[in-house]
């Protein structure tokens, strides 16, 4: 009488074996995923990409790339409600990443922050700052292609004339970078996009303007050959340090190498970054996710979406089941049956 | 086939309508705000959160609500089950307010929804975007809804010929419109993927689109029961008992089994610990599940399936579960990482409750002046008051839909 | 430290009555008036960080009657220090020596010279034998016995050890004397040394600088000479009143600084509009003093290196005047970075409200309840009959 789980499956199979159409679907998605192929191979990174190599050991947390990247950018200074009773706007001092500010310094404290870039009462400056990865995420998820990569640097490229303003890449970004403009009735996305965005600018202004070099522009390939070096060397032998560009004019900063972490970050956690960071303290405390995989998110749903869609194959087959099923079933029906 | 469907008619004005009319008000007021002083003004999104509950809810839940259409296609006309015929035209209305209310919902959420139609321009096409996909099907599936519906107009103005011309090829329709729910509803499971370690391991899991396409099946067949219920109190009209009691089988049945992939789910990646650590997030995922674990519980004897009360308790419940599943995914178990907190504010409350609200109202609406309800006979109330009765009657009308 | 039995109370007096016989010293105030007299013990009171009341004391104790002796030692020095103290306005070095400490011996100030001065050093030393202030000025030589450095036949490494026997307190002054200065920069070829090096069964106050500010070192003299002990050292022996804090913390320039506007070469825009330092140098951040504070030579503020566009080279601070290249980055020794940076994580403020919370939580419980009004009336009831709960329980569940 009453239909069970049995009678489901015996009419199901009853309407032959494009009756299970439904459950194709399913079937290979759960395939998909047991099997483990279905993910998408990474990209590769351009061999010209450019990025920033941040040191958070030489960063004295002069906020300098800050003020440049606000000026370079042509943004608007912020004061954050907490601040409001005594800074009146003359001080531009951001807490965060925001639709209006693209770079921030922030800062790690632990116990009585008595030494700089130690773990445990200590401290140590974090840039935040769009970390351009190689197999970025907010690329992936867009749905208008309002953010690219560029193809030769690398840079991930927003286009604000694209974008709908659905802020899938702000929350699909494991960095938490791309922001959006909440307060204006017309508000955008905003990221860093290394300064490719302003006229005229030969760099990164954030990098054209560290007095320590703790920000340093160039390709990624050098930039990671100057991070190694750095880890190379033993704590207290002095290091130039490039300031700028890397293969720029500045004078270099001589100064002793501090202790680092074992390695840089953004060699290849999340499918690499074409910004790296190097820093005395642990990389998560600086808000840098460390439990993740070598390999970025978006290659996992890229994988499940064109596992289920490549070629439209599937969902024509499932149309097709169930286009035969429904004609079936309605040829034994009077038309009035039908809606 | 007039005689099977009926405009309801009566007076539309009641006082339930009238609290309606004002949520949805109310809501217009914050929308005015949302359009004239930024998302910011009205709302708590922050970059953190920059989805709330108008997507959490408006639209991952209640295009989920409105898989009644979905889940009565699929029995009626694929897996040719007849007997539940009378349950498809309101089933098809409320999955069309449900997807329709849904994607007003992301219109008013969009950022920039004046570059809205960006998303059906080829040269901007993302093939690689899940989102692009979960919209282009969703907005294909309204346009198909709309079809499916259309007959009840075609029916109401007269035009029989019109109406026979897309017989002809309403099989296409229709198998799109179980087609499309599918690629969908799967595909709002797919976009929290790429949110890794951002999501909770209670719920971030590759079978994400798998869980997403079963709840939706449940929450549909438990929409449809829930709206019957619903119909029948509130029109004082007879319960259709019979097959809502063999409905509310199979979906105990898919709960079932979509609990017990969930829960191997999370004990083979190792996150079942989880569960267990106090937080609110293990909190919600024990509410989520014990909700459905109750519901099921209840049902499991025959017997239960055809009592009014707890076919109504137990579809009240697996809505909630799937409720729960779908928020904890979009809002409670994603973790920014950043300090960043969120809980709607009164803007954003009023607003899908104005949403809401509207969505009953214009069902209200539709069902009282267009053939939509099935009416086996048209003196049946004053004879068979009990639901017993009427679910008996009702079957056997229904049951001549189906071939001798 | 030692005993003196004619030092007056180191208290604060109560009430001007207390003074004593000031006017009774009108030459030995050195032509100032007693009011001009007050006021600087008053502002030796303020550099000190006591409280004004404490000038009257000062005043007390400088014009009290016996004056301390002094013995200035010069070693390799470069009479920087010396001409430094000369431009003291307050007092003037005249006053300052002839009558608030009884300047003994100065190669450079004494009236006499030669034996007469030398005689004079040791009658006085043997005089006041434990009760007289050694002041070493300039860096000793240690190497091939010190001989690279004499003065009267004697090598100052000797003279130094012997004179700090006797001494009730031993200051440092300049950067030589307490750290080597120039004559210990690399390759040091006559092996100078810091006094604290020589000197090492006494603690040494070291007044560093190149030279150091007047005021300091007037400040800890009159300090010992009021309350008859020296001033709060810090763990390098530099008066903590002077050497506390660092100059990059109470520089003028400092808003320059956090707002990230260097002034990148000499005479550039951002030098010209005198912007922070930093890039060029300046070791400011990593230099104890209170030069930005309390300024040179009486001319006002900004009467200091940063203040006129030069960068603080760290005079006073070991290991980084006379060390350090001079444009090579200073590192930032804040002891706690500042608050207003931003946290990691800051934690977010749009959290509940308790509206929200309440509207939530209505709509819940109305669903909930209606819900089970519904459900208990269709377990008893016909569902044709509940009318009203059912639409409200729909409205809200959804």
């Amino acid at each position: 009488m009453a239909i069970n789980r049995r009678a489901f499956l015996k009419g199901m199979a009853a309407d032959g074996a494009a009756g299970a159409a439904a459950v194709v679907t399913i079937g290979a998605t759960g395939e998909a995923v047991a099997g483990g192929g279905f993910q998408r191979t990474p990209f590769e990174m351009p061999a010209d990409a450019v990025g920033l190599l941040y040191d958070s050991t030489l960063c004295i947390g002069c906020r300098a790339c800050q003020a440049a990247c606000k000026e370079a950018n042509g943004m608007a200074a912020e004061v954050p409600t907490p601040y409001q009773d005594w800074n009146e706007g003359l001080w531009d001092s951001p807490t965060d990443l925001s639709g209006d500010t693209l770079t921030v310094i922030q800062v790690y404290q632990d116990g009585n922050m008595a030494v700089k870039d130690r773990a445990e009462d200590g401290y140590a400056f974090m840039k935040r700052q769009c970390m351009h990865c190689t197999d970025a995420s907010c690329v992936s998820v867009c749905p208008v292609t309002a953010m690219t990569k560029d193809p030769v640097t690398g840079v991930v490229i927003h286009h604000e004339d694209r974008c709908i303003g659905c802020r899938y890449c702000v929350l699909s970004c494991p960095f938490g970078v791309p922001r959006y403009q909440y307060d204006d009735p017309f508000g955008a996305i905003t990221k860093c996009q290394l300064c490719t965005n302003v006229p005229d600018q030969e760099y990164s202004a954030c990098a054209m303007v560290c007095p320590t070099g703790a920000t340093l522009y160039g390709r990624v390939d050098d930039l990671k050959a100057e991070a190694r070096l750095r880890l190379a060397k033993d704590p207290g032998a002095e290091h130039a340090y490039p300031r700028g560009r890397i293969g720029g004019d500045n004078e270099p900063n001589v100064a002793p190498i501090p202790v680092y972490q074992d390695d840089f970050y953004g060699d290849n956690i999340l499918g690499g970054t074409q910004c790296l960071t190097l820093a005395g303290v642990p990389y998560d405390r600086l808000g840098l996710p460390l439990e993740a995989p070598d390999f970025s998110y978006a290659t996992l749903t890229e994988g499940i979406q064109h596992t289920l869609y490549r070629y439209m194959i599937l969902p024509a087959v499932v149309l097709g089941g169930l286009v035969t099923l429904a004609w079936r079933n309605s040829r034994r029906h009077k038309p009035e049956d039908w809606d | 086939m007039t005689a099977r469907h009926a405009p309801l008619g009566g007076r539309f004005i009641s006082l339930p309508v009238v609290i309606m009319a004002l949520f949805a008000m109310v809501a217009g007021f914050y929308l005015y705000h949302r359009f004239v002083y930024g998302l910011g003004s009205v709302t708590n999104l922050s970059d953190g959160y920059p989805w709330g509950i108008w997507i959490a809810i408006d639209l991952v839940v209640g295009t989920a609500l409105g898989c009644a259409g979905y889940v009565m296609a699929l029995m009626v006309y694929i897996l040719n089950k007849g007997e539940y015929h009378p349950l498809v035209r309101p089933a098809i209305l409320a999955s069309l307010f449900g997807y329709g209310l849904g994607g007003i919902a992301v219109m008013i959420d969009l950022g920039r929804y004046w570059q809205g139609y960006n998303m059906m321009l080829p040269w901007l096409t993302n093939v690689n975007s899940v989102m692009l996909e979960t919209a282009l099907c969703i907005a294909a599936y309204i346009t198909v809804l709309m079809i499916e519906f259309s007959p009840v107009f075609l029916e109401r103005l007269g035009m029989t010929r019109v109406r026979e011309k897309l017989n002809r090829f309403l099989f296409i329709i229709i198998a799109l419109g179980v087609l499309l729910p599918t690629m969908h509803q799967s595909s709002m499971g797919t976009i929290l993927v790429v949110l890794g370690h951002q999501l909770s391991p209670l719920w971030q899991t590759p079978l994400l689109p798998l869980f997403f396409l079963i709840s939706a099946l449940f929450m549909g067949f438990a929409i449809v029961i829930f709206e019957a219920v619903m119909s029948s109190v509130g029109f004082r009209r007879p319960l259709e008992g019979e097959v809502l009691g063999k409905l509310t089988g199979i979906m105990a049945w898919v709960m079932l089994g979509y609990l017990v992939l969930r829960f191997l789910d999370v004990v083979y990646r190792g996150s079942f610990g989880l569960a267990f650590d106090g937080s609110t997030q293990a909190i919600m995922f024990w509410l989520e599940n014990l909700t459905a674990v109750i519901a099921v519980a209840l049902v499991l004897p025959k017997a239960n399936r055809f009592k009014p009360h707890l076919m109504f308790v137990c579809a009240c419940m697996i809505l909630v579960s799937g409720t729960i599943y779908r928020v904890n995914c979009y809002l409670v178990g994603y973790d920014p990482g950043d300090g960043f907190l969120y809980f709607p504010t009164v803007g954003e409350i009023m607003v899908t409750l104005g949403i809401f609200s509207l969505e009953i109202l214009l069902y209200i609406a539709f069902v009282k002046n267009l053939p939509i309800l099935h009416t086996p006979q048209s003196a049946y109330e004053e004879e068979h008051p009990h639901p017993a009765e009427a679910s008996g009657s009702a079957t056997g009308s229904a049951g001549t839909a189906r071939p001798a | 430290m030692v005993g003196a039995a004619t030092r007056p109370d180191p208290r604060p007096a109560e009430s001007p009555d207390e003074f004593g016989d000031l006017d009774g010293y009108v030459g030995a105030l050195g032509g100032l008036t007693r009011r001009d007299f007050l006021k600087f013990c008053t502002g030796i009171a303020a550099t000190l960080g006591l409280s004004p009341a404490f000038g009257v004391t000062i005043a007390n104790a400088a014009t009290s009657p016996r004056r301390p002796p002094v013995i200035w030692i010069s070693a390799q020095e470069c009479t920087g220090c010396t001409e430094s103290l000369l431009r003291a306005y307050h007092p003037t070095i005249e006053s300052l020596i002839l009558d608030h400490i009884s300047l003994d011996y100065h190669e450079v100030l004494c009236a006499g010279a030669g034996h007469q001065a030398e005689e004079f050093k040791h009658r006085s030393m043997e005089e006041n034998w434990g009760q007289y202030v050694m002041v070493v000025d300039g860096s000793i030589p240690t190497r091939d016995g010190g001989i690279y450095c004499k003065i009267a036949g004697e090598t100052v490494l000797d003279i130094a050890r012997h004179t700090a026997e006797g001494a009730a307190a031993v200051i440092a002054i300049g950067s030589c004397a307490a750290w080597g200065g120039i004559p210990a920069s690399d390759p040091n070829p006559t092996d100078a040394r810091p006094a604290s090096d020589i000197i090492t069964d006494k603690p040494v106050v070291n007044i560093p600088g190149c030279p150091p500010n007047p005021y300091n070192f007037l400040a800890t003299v009159l300090h010992f000479l009021t309350f008859n002990e020296l001033p709060g050292l810090d763990e390098k022996n530099r008066p903590r009143f002077a050497y506390g804090r660092l100059i990059h913390e109470n520089c003028e320039r400092r808003p320059h600084f956090d707002a990230g506007r260097f002034a990148r070469e000499f005479g550039d825009p951002g030098h010209r509009q005198g912007w922070c330092l930093y890039q060029l140098g300046c070791k400011g951040p990593e230099t104890y003093a209170n030069c930005p504070a309390i300024g040179f030579n009486d001319v006002g503020e900004s009467a200091w290196p940063v203040g006129i566009g030069a960068p603080c080279f760290g005079c006073t601070e070991q290991g980084i005047g006379f060390t350090k290249s001079l444009h090579s980055l200073s590192s930032v020794q804040s002891l706690t970075p500042p608050t207003a940076f931003p946290r990691i994580v800051e934690t977010s403020d749009t959290g509940i409200t308790p509206a929200a919370a309440a509207l939530a939580a209505g709509i819940g419980g109305a669903a909930i309840g209606a819900g089970a009004v519904l459900a208990s009336r269709l377990a008893k009831h016909a569902p044709a009959e509940g009318e009203g709960p059912g639409n409200e329980g729909r409205r809200e569940d959804r």
